[in-house]
């Protein structure tokens, strides 16, 4: 039965009418109109639908809402905000750093992964700084891309990772 | 529905025209015509409308999916308008608005989308340099063109830009073919590194997909289908629908003929209704599963055409002083794009308006229109982009079912392919199975060369039409490279006297549903073929790359075979000359190879575990000769996407099945390549400014799959000759080079 919910989305309160059986995934994108997560399987496989709650990534395609109360969720929308928030800006920059490395590399053919993987280099790059090769491959490894773009997708990381660690 | 001005209205009437497209879609972008299209193309004002602003929109028909071919296009015809990239905006594909193009297929953006748009801009720039003769009461000749500002040479003081000489106002101009298209020595932006016009708003988040689109009052839908699909040919008819067992949840069953479809208010009623709803499915045919596929194939009653034939290739080997022979398989494999297809659909009593994920608009709404019923002319499909594609996967299907449910329920409804329909009814790419024959004289000269291929042909409808129309499905097993073994990539590159190709076509019904899977089959080809060829370098005992330059006679050839050899930093020596005992060994190969034109070559590094069989390709370099490159960046972008999918389709990738239907329904039952297994690629576009452009998504993949292959030859002197190449393929490989 559908309950009011209250969730924290992008440093916003909402309030929703769901099942809380329902996956976080189409509150997201049907009551919040948030672009970002999208479906990919359904069965937590591929990484597009990765948000953070509490900084952590998770598949919000197999979350139900009802077990995310209390918890902040960011989605690539409120990727900004986020870092600002991180780094004591006073403004939210227009892109997180690793938006702009990736645009400034041309990481995306279809770009369809690519909320999901700036979601989970995200929450990389708050942990560890100056991940290695090796360290974003392993931590990135639960994320596809079919277009095969995983070569710029490391190396914007990596120019990210190089910029935010110079203070803001 | 909403109502707005055509575009040739605005045009008439001379007002301010607000086109332009938006990939974010934050603008009432474009301007929607109530009439159905396609535009003439004979017609300036099909292709290029110029405004008051002194800014230009370009139609052109072909669809963005994520290989940059927006930006080439509106670069073509920037350069011919001599305009910069800031003034030319290209709008969303329609069919009430842009012209047919035909496909997205085949690479051919460029190579087919291009020329025609460059007539008409061309066409375009003279009808405004004629405007401002008159204007100024000078010839023509005596006009210059800098950013849309025509000035007197020599006068600078005099100038009067496009925007004012015709800002929002039709050319009424016809295409004559007569207009002088630029040398390629005054060209500005083609040839450059323009930055992806489409990227901003991707990365931003802010990019409109098909999959984001909703509409007030609508319902969310839901295909009912077998899980996997079965025998090709014989339907899907539900015998019974127990409709109870989703009483408990918020949706309703829709049919027609043998379609089922769920509608519910809420998407997630939607997704639990179609899991749960009942259906006795008809039996259908057994298949032969993947063990009993290649033997099958082989037992089939074919259709048999000789697509190469030169010299006698059969008498020819008689006089070799080495012939290598060989049978090679390759899988079913699926386009399965990242984002499963969506659609939506307003369906009414006065037409039908369809948001698809589509390669081809025109093409889709024929479907659409026999499927609901509908005159052509009343059905209305508009291009969104969904995830990346590479051929026919379930888009058509994703749109028929949401116009279907939206024409039976009076409201617009969403439908959203799951993972296991999206996996489980894609139109696969076809397998093939090979037997390669070649041969070298003492010199090491190749001088005959026998390819005989089977697979089966495409499926011309989509599911969902041929369940709703019935009828016999129709295979579309003839005509094209692409569905026959392709000579090009079978041999071609090499000069030989007497070579022979054989088609051997399998009949796709009681088989899986097929279609062009990107570089339809190349792979499988160059596979077999590159393998062979590799072979004989070795039975020559000289270096594979030298091997290669003796055989080839064409310079477009050598010079992506040397580019590519150049950028791997390749020093010549003899294939598995020094096998090494270790656990992990390292090896590295070379191959050339094609899709119908262009001129692609890999090199590949791989590290071979004997003890996992595991194969990690560590390095690969690519080079790729597409004629004129428009863009070389976008071409190094697709060199690199397609080295890396051809590694996934080469090391993992196969559609699994048994008797009944498929059973890889998900990424776990169908692996892809990993981001931590991904390769260092190294791209190189070899420009050719005095050749035609030709594809640049395609043609490097089979050169790849060959690369690898050989690299695994080098490393263990073990022969592949059937992929993917698992670890337990590998382990059988090793094991049979030992006991040898």
């Amino acid at each position: 039965m559908a309950q009011t919910l209250s969730i924290r989305v992008n440093g916003q309160l909402r309030s929703v009418a769901a099942d809380p059986d329902t996956p976080l995934l189409y509150v997201l994108t049907n009551d919040l109109d948030l672009k970002g997560p999208q479906f990919g399987c359904g069965l937590a496989q591929c990484g597009s639908c990765s948000v953070l709650a509490d900084g952590v990534e998770i598949r919000s395609c197999v979350t139900p809402v009802g077990s995310i109360r209390g918890k902040v969720i960011t989605t690539l929308e409120g990727l900004p905000a986020l870092y600002a928030h991180q780094k004591g800006l006073k403004e939210s920059p227009a892109l997180h750093p690793l938006q702009q490395a990736f645009l400034e590399l041309q990481a995306a053919h279809c770009g369809a992964c690519y909320s999901g993987m700036t979601i989970k280099a995200s929450e990389l790059l708050a942990k560890n700084p100056r991940p290695s090769e090796t360290d974003i491959r392993q931590h990135m490894n639960g994320h596809l891309c079919r277009c095969g773009t995983y070569q710029r997708i490391m190396q914007g990381i990596e120019l990210a990772a190089s910029r935010m660690e110079k203070p803001a | 529905m909403s109502l707005e001005l055509s575009r040739r209205e605005l045009l008439k009437s001379g007002g301010a025209l607000i086109v332009g497209f938006s990939f974010a879609g934050v603008a009432p972008t474009c301007a929607r015509s109530e009439a159905a299209g396609p535009p003439d193309p004979m017609e300036v004002d099909s292709w290029i409308a110029i405004h008051a602003d002194n800014t230009a929109t370009v139609y052109f028909g072909k669809c963005e999916m994520g290989q940059g071919n927006t930006t080439g296009l509106l670069q073509i015809a920037a350069e011919e308008l001599d305009l910069d990239m800031g003034q030319v905006s290209a709008v969303r594909l329609d069919t009430n608005v842009t012209p047919d193009q035909g496909a997205t297929s085949s690479s051919s953006s460029i190579d087919r989308g291009g020329p025609p748009l460059r007539i008409a801009a061309a066409e375009a720039r003279q009808a405004l340099l004629q405007l401002a003769s008159v204007k100024f009461g000078v010839q023509k000749g005596s006009l210059v063109v800098e950013k849309g500002v025509v000035f007197i040479e020599g006068s600078p003081g005099r100038s009067v830009t496009y925007g004012e000489l015709l800002g929002d106002k039709p050319f009424h101009v016809k295409i004559t073919g007569t207009a002088p298209v630029k040398p390629h020595n005054r060209y500005k932006l083609v040839g450059t590194r323009v930055p992806r016009v489409d990227l901003p708003d991707k990365f931003s988040g802010n990019y409109v997909r098909v999959q984001h689109l909703r509409e007030p009052n609508m319902l969310h839908g839901r295909v009912v289908l077998p899980k996997g699909q079965r025998a090709f040919g014989y339907g899907a008819r539900p015998l019974a629908i127990d409709e109870s067992s989703i009483k408990d949840i918020g949706a309703r069953v829709v049919r027609k003929g043998d379609f089922v479809g769920v509608v519910a208010e809420r998407e997630w009623d939607a997704v639990k209704a179609a899991r749960a709803l009942k259906v006795t499915w008809a039996e259908t045919p057994r298949l032969s599963g993947n063990g009993g596929l290649y033997d099958a194939m082989r037992a089939a009653k074919t259709a048999d055409t000789v697509v190469a034939d030169v010299g006698d290739a059969a008498g020819a080997f008689a006089s070799c002083a080495h012939v290598a022979s060989a049978t090679y398989r390759g899988p079913y494999q699926g386009h399965l794009p990242f984002w499963p297809n969506c659609a939506l659909a307003e369906v009414g009593p006065d037409g039908a308006f369809i948001r698809s994920a589509t390669q081809d608009i025109y093409s889709s709404r024929a479907q659409l229109a026999r499927v609901l019923g509908l005159p052509v002319e009343k059905v209305r499909v508009q291009y969104y982009e969904s995830s990346g594609t590479f051929g026919r996967s379930c888009y058509e299907d994703a749109s028929q079912a949401a116009a279907l449910m939206s024409q039976a329920t009076g409201r617009p409804v969403r439908v959203q392919f799951m993972r296991w329909d999206e996996h489980g009814w894609d139109q696969y790419g076809p397998a093939h199975l090979a037997d390669v024959r070649a041969g070298v004289d003492t010199n090491g000269r190749l001088i005959a060369y026998e390819y005989h291929g089977w697979q089966h042909g495409w499926t011309v409808n989509a599911t969902i039409h041929d369940l709703v129309l019935g009828g016999e499905p129709v295979e579309r097993a003839g005509g094209s490279n692409s569905i026959t073994v392709n000579p090009m990539s079978t041999g071609s590159m090499y000069r030989i006297a007497n070579r022979r190709v054989i088609n051997h076509a399998v009949p796709m019904k009681g088989q899986l549903r097929g279609a062009a899977l990107r570089s339809p089959l190349d792979l499988n080809y160059c596979f077999a073929s590159e393998q062979t060829i590799d072979e004989l370098a070795h039975a020559a005992k000289t270096d594979p790359l030298e091997f290669r330059r003796l055989n080839i006679g064409d310079e477009r050839w050598l010079g992506v075979l040397n580019a590519t050899a150049e950028a791997a930093h390749w020093t010549p020596r003899v294939a598995a000359a020094s096998l090494s005992n270790a656990d992990v060994v390292t090896g590295r190969g070379i191959g050339l190879g094609t899709h119908h034109v262009s001129y692609g070559a890999a090199v590949a590094e791989v590290e071979v575990d004997k003890r996992t069989g595991n194969i990690v390709v560590k390095r690969l370099y690519g080079a790729l000769d597409a004629g004129l490159a428009i863009n070389p960046a976008l071409i190094e972008n697709q060199i690199i996407g397609q080295m890396v999918q051809s590694t996934s389709r080469v090391l993992k990738e196969e559609i699994l099945f048994d008797e009944h239907g498929v059973t890889s329904l998900d990424w776990n039952s169908y692996p892809v390549l990993r981001f931590a297994e991904h390769p260092d690629v190294t791209p190189v576009v070899v420009q050719r400014l005095d050749e035609p452009s030709t594809g640049a998504g395609e043609e490097v993949m089979g050169a790849t799959a060959a690369a690898i292959a050989n690299a695994f030859f080098d490393a263990t002197g073990a022969r592949l000759r059937q992929y993917p190449m698992t670890p337990a393929r590998v382990k059988e490989a090793l094991s049979s080079v030992r006991a040898g």
